[in-house]
């Protein structure tokens, strides 16, 4: 099985993480910039993150055989802090960057006016980048919430396929199907997604536009249930092919829009990987 | 180097207003192989006068390739001392290519003490020795004892030094 995890917060994992991943056939995430749990009080800590997600996080990847790649945004949570708001004019040059792949999270944490200007605005960055959009919604209100962005989303004049809309479920798969958007679903151990509701939602809606992550970071997660929705697509009766387009070719196609994602063999070889000081336990 | 369109227009852009760099620079890596030679040609088509900031701008807002790139560079650019920081700032990180890179001829300007402790790191970290320019001629007997003592630590851990830190201890007289 091979996997490429389109969404999934490797900053806040460990290097057991990656190892687990790479055995359970994780060959490419996607890290899309977010909030790290203690908010950022000035732009300075974001550059720190930005050059992070585009250096040392894809080096460390590396080691492992897994290809890393980011999407850049101010999140809607911290677009709400004022002294984060010049984050947005730091934006544009890391979109620039071979690595990444979407402008993203973006999107709406408690629809507040600021959230609606920061994801207008980086819509916005992303028709005029020529990038994909990874649009995150709320988990709070979130039916409302996939309405809002759904407006937005149409009224930006993006391509709609060249949007996900993330963390659905049952209940706001239905309109995202409709809208051409493509739409992402985040498996976790207890709340957002299931593997068995996975299923479910894919026998029900089909394959076309659909995405699976592990969303995992620094709360309760797991980067291997993409594998485990993967074995439960098996279990019910999918065959390989299904899968191998869920967890591979979907994915791939999302961010092949952005003309950037390279998965040429280089990935399975690290830079210097026998000299990695992460492979030799930091010694 | 092959030669492409997007290259050659690139450059020109450059020639003609420098500030096309900081975008150019960044794409490259998309549209040119190897990467490295052409974010040098476009390096090489400034203004001589504004190298030293370029190279200090396009590291600082770099990704990791452009950092490579920009520490690769830095032999066959107008430069005196200027972007030492920029070899600092690389030997601090743990990224082992730019590491390597940090210790190519522009590390002529590395002051002997930094450059002990930037090959110390190397042999810590596993990364070739062979990327350290001018080796022989500057290993000392500071840097031999530098490198014998975490040989004494890898022993009482049953480990050992790789084998190019061996030789090379050998070799200082």
């Amino acid at each position: 099985m091979r996997i490429f995890d389109p969404h999934i917060h490797m900053t806040s994992r460990t290097t057991d993480d990656y190892q687990r991943m790479a055995e359970a056939g994780v060959r490419a995430v996607v890290e899309p910039a977010f909030w790290l749990g203690q908010p950022r009080t000035n732009p300075g800590s974001f550059t720190d993150y930005f050059d992070s997600l585009v250096g040392w996080e894809p080096f460390r990847a590396a080691q492992f055989g897994i290809r890393h790649h980011a999407t850049i945004a101010l999140n809607p949570k911290e677009a709400n802090d004022p002294r984060c708001r010049p984050v947005l004019d730091l934006i544009p040059r890391y979109l620039d960057k071979d690595s990444v792949v979407a402008v993203g999270e973006i999107g709406y944490d408690a629809m507040t006016p600021e959230e609606d200007e920061a994801f207008t605005a980086q819509l916005a960055l992303a028709v005029e980048y020529e990038l994909p959009a990874l649009v995150h919604t709320p988990h709070r209100d979130k039916a409302r919430g996939v309405t809002r962005t759904l407006g937005v989303v149409r009224d930006s004049g993006i391509d709609p396929g060249r949007v996900v809309i993330d963390h659905l479920n049952e209940v706001t798969v239905g309109d995202v199907h409709d809208s051409g958007c493509w739409m992402g679903f985040s498996i976790y151990p207890d709340t957002k997604m299931s593997p068995p509701r996975m299923v479910e939602i894919l026998r029900t809606h089909g394959l076309d536009r659909m995405l699976v992550n592990s969303a995992a970071d620094w709360g309760r997660s797991d980067p291997l249930l993409t594998r485990r929705t993967g074995e439960a697509m098996l279990a019910a009766g999918f065959g390989d092919d299904d899968v191998d387009r869920v967890l591979w070719r979907n994915p791939v196609e999302f961010f092949a829009q952005s003309g950037r994602l390279d998965l040429s063999g280089k990935a399975g070889t690290g830079p210097l990987f026998e000299g990695s000081s992460i492979l030799r336990g930091g010694s | 180097m092959h030669q492409n369109g997007w290259l050659t227009d690139a450059v020109a852009r450059v020639r003609d207003d420098p500030r096309a760099i900081v975008r150019l620079f960044a794409a490259a890596g998309r549209h040119c192989r190897p990467e490295e030679d052409a974010r040098t040609r476009l390096l090489l088509a400034l203004p001589p006068e504004t190298v030293p900031h370029w190279v200090d701008d396009l590291y600082r807002h770099g990704d990791a390739a452009e950092r490579l790139a920009v520490l690769t560079a830095l032999p066959s650019l107008p430069l005196g001392a200027e972007a030492v920081p920029l070899l600092h700032d690389a030997l601090r990180t743990n990224d082992t290519r730019l590491i390597a890179a940090a210790l190519g001829p522009y590390a002529r300007h590395l002051d002997q003490h930094s450059w002990r402790h930037a090959v110390l790191k190397c042999v810590f970290l596993g990364v070739p020795l062979e990327n350290v320019d001018h080796l022989d001629e500057r290993a000392d007997r500071e840097l031999a004892s530098m490198i014998a003592a975490l040989h004494a630590e890898r022993a009482a851990a049953g480990r050992e030094l790789p084998p190019d830190a061996r030789r090379l201890l050998d070799r200082i007289p």
